[in-house]
């Protein structure tokens, strides 16, 4: 089943497989394999090539099995690719198991004790003595057990033929600052690349070659992408409580606003981070400082979305601005922490008791993240509403490879609010009323320095003039006018991202994280003679480019990651009249979904 | 006992000046008519709250109301109408006076309410508003009772006390004013809604403080809490309050004219200037000794008594909004040029990931 274009073909035909492949570390997490694997990322970034880094770890602190996938592709697709090609089996515990899930012919490089070779004889094996190496790179027995992740960075690094300068340069970056650990670790790596040179016949096609296509680029993960998003849009008041994988958001944006967001002549904060007693607290002070003005966001995920709805009900209802960047992991219940899935689409855009249906942004980039939270906050102040950011754990832990982001140029949209000039001109204030038949009705902020400017704020019914009322007029009213506020919204929301193609008569429907993995398949399923048309949705609300979509091809499929296809539910609901066309790739193991997982449910359905 | 409660409120202190030093008048600091049971112990705080803030001369827009779930909660609704107000989610108010803290620290911020909101679904959030010290009056209007699902035990109502239904309460209370202490909060009150002198003054002192007051004020409800066997009804409270103190309050803006014993009176300085006098009654109490506070409170329970007044201040206390280390002018309405930095920043942390 590889897909290989004509330029491998022929490189295979000589025996090399050139800046293709998949690398698996498997570790023990705790053991300070991260650095390693960072070192090992960078250094094929560093020479060019297109690269990503995926930490498949458990919810635990030391001790338990953890895996690191690296992808290096020269076509740039860096979605995890299913195949590993490359196994680094480094964990007694899982190294059989892992050598098991190994495809014919690829590499297994392990510490030469584990004796893999006889579980697998038709693997390419290289095996290494790591503890002697390691005993002979320092005399610290404390430091061994981290050296050797550096020896196996040297193996991998004479095997593919990585330049030991880039090797030398990613150190160097990694422990930026530390000049003993970079002495030490470069040690390792040059004598793990020195014992490999000498004992190892290359036998396995595997190898990297200086490329031009990472020039410029950075590498980032999503959610430190999200919180510069979040500097730029200049919120003011952020508000979390830990839970992976949400937690270095807020903690990112911490560090950044201590670095940019302090007033240079009085050396005082221009913003407030604000670790909550809970999720609870974390969205109630969000819409607090919401209420009173501030751009106020918070960040969770799918067990604090679960806290989190009584509020944003009630920030729905009453129309108060936050944004909430959910970033998914494998749900219901605690689930599987540190898993990626896109299981909350459907709580997230109908959360709370009543009639509530929100606005859900879908980041499917580092890039995104970053633009998408910025247009959050604007959609967030502009609909006086909580705005949801979608991103999961697959793309905002891990490591992507991303143009440089650029500049905001459009100014900051802080909606309708009035001021005291303002409302003593108009000489009138009612809240919920909609003056300008858009659905979104003007506010004040408390503080307005104007008798006509306060209002109630309420989360039981209330009419146009903010009083309590369960008057059945009153409520329909104020029903009907959140639903047109939520349709004037469709105008508003960040536009799906389109490729249709001629005669295609396949479409396929995507969101977020699975974005790269969907485009990868597009080009397997053309080498399949299926051509295929790609709509990926970036928001809710849709907007009216999925009619459009879906009627002029004749099958759809909806690729997520779920069990339940939830926005597949959505789309019926939205077409119901269309509802017939739609077919599901669904991926819900918790890894983060691939291209040939994708291919194959696709090309079994189209048979 | 009711009306008596009730009439004191409102008589007690005499004509009130036809304008205040705004130019307001008490009408100006009035909201909508009440909607609770003719003689709730509420409406006699609320009452205190408007009778604080015109004798004050606060400027209403200045004030941020906010509350919970409940009878206390809907109170807000009945005072300040050019006040903004925010009636939040059950036992969440401490949320949002933070988050409306951290948004505009100008802003006077009222939290009202009750025990249920306060001490059962609320009591995690109290606890945090208090620790992080958050600049607000945290009002409860404590009747150890659910008033609107009628008539249900609340976490503060005293063991072996006498539901209307008959039911002996068998769970030990929450001590709101002890909690708060033990917690660190800068400034902790309890007093009664048919003390109307005492409450006005406990008010206006609040009001002075820089960080989170808790005012326990015991507010009976005559509905469900206000029968022979009860510890939370005008009966028993009237019968019960010791006061540790005579209150009175001196704005920063009067001169201080007040003409004592010496050795009768403690002096408290409070955080804009103004001051609170304490005469001595019975008990030589020093409000500023935190485990005097702790075990007078304790001792006052065991003995069933009912004492009122400042039990604990310390104006020394940083708040919330100082430990930030925010900027002076309210982060909700920065201009763009302060909250986005330049197009250089973006540079340098996109070098810095390259």
């Amino acid at each position: 089943m590889k897909t290989l274009a004509a330029d491998s073909a022929q490189n295979l035909q000589e025996g090399r497989v050139i800046n293709d492949f998949s690398i698996q570390v498997g570790t023990v997490n705790g053991s300070g394999s991260q650095s390693s694997n960072n070192v090992l990322m960078r250094s094929i970034f560093q020479m060019g090539i297109p690269v990503s880094g995926k930490n498949l770890f458990p919810s635990n602190i030391a001790g338990l099995p953890t895996w690191f996938t690296i992808r290096v592709n020269k076509d740039g697709w860096v979605a995890r690719k299913k195949e590993i090609d490359i196994l680094i089996a480094m964990n007694p515990q899982t190294a059989v198991e892992d050598v098991r899930g190994l495809e014919p012919g690829a590499v297994c490089i392990s510490p030469v004790e584990l004796k893999l070779d006889a579980v697998r004889n038709d693997v390419v094996h290289y095996q290494v003595p790591f503890a002697d190496l390691a005993t002979q790179t320092t005399e610290q027995v404390k430091l061994r057990k981290l050296l050797t992740n550096m020896i196996y960075v040297g193996v991998v690094a004479e095997l593919l033929e990585i330049d030991q300068k880039e090797i030398d340069v990613a150190i160097s970056r990694q422990f930026e600052g530390k000049g003993k650990a970079i002495d030490l670790n470069m040690q390792a790596a040059a004598k793990g690349r020195q014992w490999a040179r000498e004992n190892l016949k290359k036998t396995d096609p595997y190898q990297v070659e200086r490329m031009n296509k990472t020039a410029g680029k950075i590498i980032i993960d999503g959610n430190a992408a999200a919180a510069i998003g979040c500097m730029f849009a200049g919120a003011t008041v952020m508000t979390w409580y830990p839970i992976t994988p949400s937690s270095s958001l807020c903690e990112t944006l911490v560090d950044y606003c201590k670095q940019y967001r302090i007033d240079e002549k009085t050396g005082k904060a221009t913003f407030a981070v604000i670790q909550a007693e809970d999720e609870l607290a974390a969205v109630g002070m969000a819409l607090g400082a919401g209420w009173a003005g501030a751009r106020s966001m918070t960040s969770t995920s799918g067990p604090g979305i679960s806290l989190m709805s009584e509020f944003v009900g009630y920030g729905y209802f009453t129309e108060i601005p936050t944004v909430i960047f959910d970033i998914q992991r494998v749900g219901p219940s605690t689930g599987m922490p540190t898993r990626t899935m896109q299981g909350d689409v459907l709580s997230a855009y109908s959360l709370s008791h009543g009639d509530t249906k929100h606005i859900v942004l879908f980041p499917g980039s580092v890039e995104e993240c970053y633009g998408l939270a910025m247009d959050a906050f604007d959609l967030a102040e502009r609909f006086q509403t909580p705005v949801f950011v979608l991103s999961d754990l697959d793309l905002g832990m891990n490591n992507w490879m991303a143009d440089q982001f650029p500049y905001p140029e459009k100014p900051l949209d802080r909606g309708k609010v009035l001021t005291a000039e303002e409302l003593e001109r108009l000489g009138k204030f009612e809240r919920y009323r909609d003056v300008d038949g858009d659905g979104i009705c003007y506010r004040t902020l408390p503080g307005t320095p104007h008798p006509l400017a306060a209002y109630f704020t309420r989360g039981s019914g209330h009419n146009e003039r903010a009083a309590y009322s369960e008057r059945p007029d009153d409520y329909l009213n104020l029903m009907d006018r959140l639903n047109r506020k939520y349709q004037t919204a469709r105008k508003y929301v960040p536009k799906p991202v389109v490729d249709t193609v001629d005669k295609a008569k396949v479409g396929i429907i995507a969101f977020g994280s699975s974005d790269v993995a969907v485009q990868e398949s597009r080009e397997q399923l053309a080498d399949n003679k299926i051509t295929t048309s790609y709509y990926r949705v970036r928001a809710l609300p849709f907007t009216d480019e999925l009619k459009q979509f879906v009627e002029r091809h004749d099958r759809i499929y909806v690729v997520e990651q779920n069990r339940d296809a939830q926005m597949r539910d959505l789309i019926r609901l939205e077409l119901p009249e269309l509802a017939t066309k739609f077919r599901s790739v669904l991926h819900y193991n918790g890894l983060p979904i691939d291209a040939r997982s994708i291919t194959d449910a696709i090309m079994k359905q189209e048979k | 006992m009711v009306d008596a409660a009730m009439q004191t409120s409102k008589e007690s202190h005499g004509p009130a000046p036809q304008t205040n030093r705004i130019g307001l008048t008490l009408a100006d600091y009035k909201g909508a008519p009440s909607t609770l049971c003719d003689g709730c112990g509420h409406d006699a705080i609320t009452s205190q709250i408007i009778k604080a803030c015109f004798e004050l001369g606060i400027e209403p827009h200045r004030v941020a109301k906010l509350s919970g779930i409940g009878c206390s909660s809907k109170t807000p609704a009945y005072f300040l109408t050019h006040a903004h107000g925010f009636n939040a989610v059950h036992g969440r108010m401490p949320s949002v006076a933070t988050g409306v803290s951290m948004a505009n620290q100008h802003l006077l911020q009222v939290g009202v309410s009750g025990d249920g909101d306060t001490a059962s679904i609320g009591l995690g959030q109290f606890c945090h508003i208090v620790r992080r010290n958050v600049p607000v009056v945290y009002l409860v209007e404590n009747n150890g009772v659910y008033g609107l699902t009628k008539g249900q035990f609340s976490a503060t109502a005293d063991l072996g006390s006498k539901a209307k239904s008959g039911t002996i309460n068998e769970l030990p209370p929450i001590d709101l004013c002890g909690l708060a202490v033990e917690l660190g909060c800068g400034f902790v009150a309890r007093s009664f809604a048919g003390d109307p002198k005492q409450l006005v003054a406990l008010f206006k002192a609040a009001m002075s403080h820089k960080g989170t007051v808790v005012l326990d004020v015991i507010s009976p409800c005559v509905t469900f809490n206000n029968h022979e066997g009860s510890t939370k009804s005008y009966k028993y409270a009237k019968e019960h309050e010791i006061p540790i103190h005579e209150l009175s309050y001196v704005p920063f803006y009067e001169q201080i004219t007040v003409d004592y014993e010496p050795g009768s009176v403690t002096e408290v300085s409070l955080h804009d200037g103004s001051h609170v006098f304490l005469k001595k009654l019975g008990l030589d109490y020093d409000p500023t000794d935190r485990l005097n506070a702790l075990t007078t409170i304790y001792k006052s329970n065991a003995d069933k008594q009912f004492l009122t007044g400042l039990l604990f201040i310390d104006e020394e206390k940083p708040d919330f909004t100082e430990m930030m280390g925010i900027v002076e002018e309210p982060l909700a309405t920065l201009p763009q040029e302060r909250t986005r930095p330049p197009k250089s920043a973006l540079d340098e942390i996109m070098k810095s990931l390259m």
